[in-house]
């Protein structure tokens, strides 16, 4: 359930919970918004920091340009979905 | 290899506990993912074995209960992430349980080294059936050992969660074979007057070291 893959798109976990982070917010925020354990989600944020999708402002975790522009891709991803 | 080289002191109750990044079947943790919660952090010999299975069978039952009083459960064995797929996908199409918490793939046992979980009498390479209760504030609260040979009572690790809670929210102790609702134990008083005090205050005591009451 690593939130990045081998191939450079995120999992499905990866795509949840940084779709959560569109308004910035502490692990426990995105967990609770989420529902995804909060180990993951810290798991998650230091692999998001260490691809710099992220980063960390005092407390809040919030989207990079790198972040932003990977979920560009998830964001068209789910609109096909929803007209499908 | 020199063995003595890598012997290091194996962690105790009331320690800290040993701090790890590793990889596992749901990407890559560490220990302090897991703060300001209690963790289960247990090992298995291997995967694709019998009592192994059965165990990851019982795990899944304690799953819920263990979340509910904010614990969370991380095993660990020293096969790869792909043998411990491929055998939760096994388990799931053969027993239909799903194992819902991660597995640390300790292929380097640099985990199990930390934690003492390998028992070179018993086997120089897999980990035994070890337990570490670690409370919210990364403190080694209790370990449990078994043999290769002798599955868990997952039931039992239930029991000391919630005891250990018991323990830290009132001060008290809690007795042989303890279920919440029993009595529990009111520690020793420490002075002569304490002991005098402890007689007056109503509790049940069989002797003024020997006091219990209902929480």
């Amino acid at each position: 359930m690593a939130c990045i893959q081998p191939d450079g798109t995120l999992s499905r976990s990866g795509e949840i919970i940084l779709l959560a982070l569109h308004s910035p917010g502490t692990p426990e925020e995105v967990a609770r918004e989420t529902r995804i354990d909060l180990f993951m989600v810290r798991g998650a944020m230091r692999e998001f920091m260490q691809a710099r999708y992220v980063e960390k402002e005092k407390h809040l975790f919030r989207l990079t340009p790198k972040g932003l522009a990977a979920l560009e891709g998830v964001d068209d991803k789910n609109r096909q979905g929803e007209t499908a | 290899m020199d063995e003595k080289a890598d012997i290091r002191p194996l962690p105790r109750i009331g320690d800290q506990a040993p701090a790890f990044e590793a990889e596992t079947t749901w990407g890559r943790l560490a220990l302090e993912d897991f703060k300001d919660r209690w963790l289960i952090l247990f090992s298995h010999p291997a995967d694709f074995t019998p009592v192994c299975t059965t165990e990851f069978l019982a795990f899944q039952e304690i799953h819920q209960p263990l979340k509910d009083l904010g614990a969370d459960l991380l095993g660990l064995s020293v096969d790869s992430v792909t043998a411990h797929i491929a055998w939760l996908r096994n388990i799931e199409e053969k027993f239909g349980v799903k194992i819902p918490f991660p597995i640390i793939a300790d292929s380097d046992r640099k985990v199990a080294g930390l934690y003492g979980m390998i028992m070179p009498g018993e086997s120089k390479t897999e980990t035994s059936r070890c337990v570490f209760v670690i409370d919210p504030k990364g403190t080694l609260r209790a370990m449990i050992y078994y043999p290769m040979t002798t599955g868990r009572n997952l039931q039992e690790i239930l029991r000391l969660v919630k005891a250990l809670q018991t323990t830290d929210k009132n001060g008290v102790a809690t007795p042989a074979n303890w279920q919440p609702g029993d009595w529990v134990i009111m520690p020793p008083p420490k002075t002569m007057e304490a002991a005098e005090q402890r007689l007056q205050q109503g509790l049940d005591c069989k002797d003024w070291y020997f006091c219990k009451k209902k929480l």
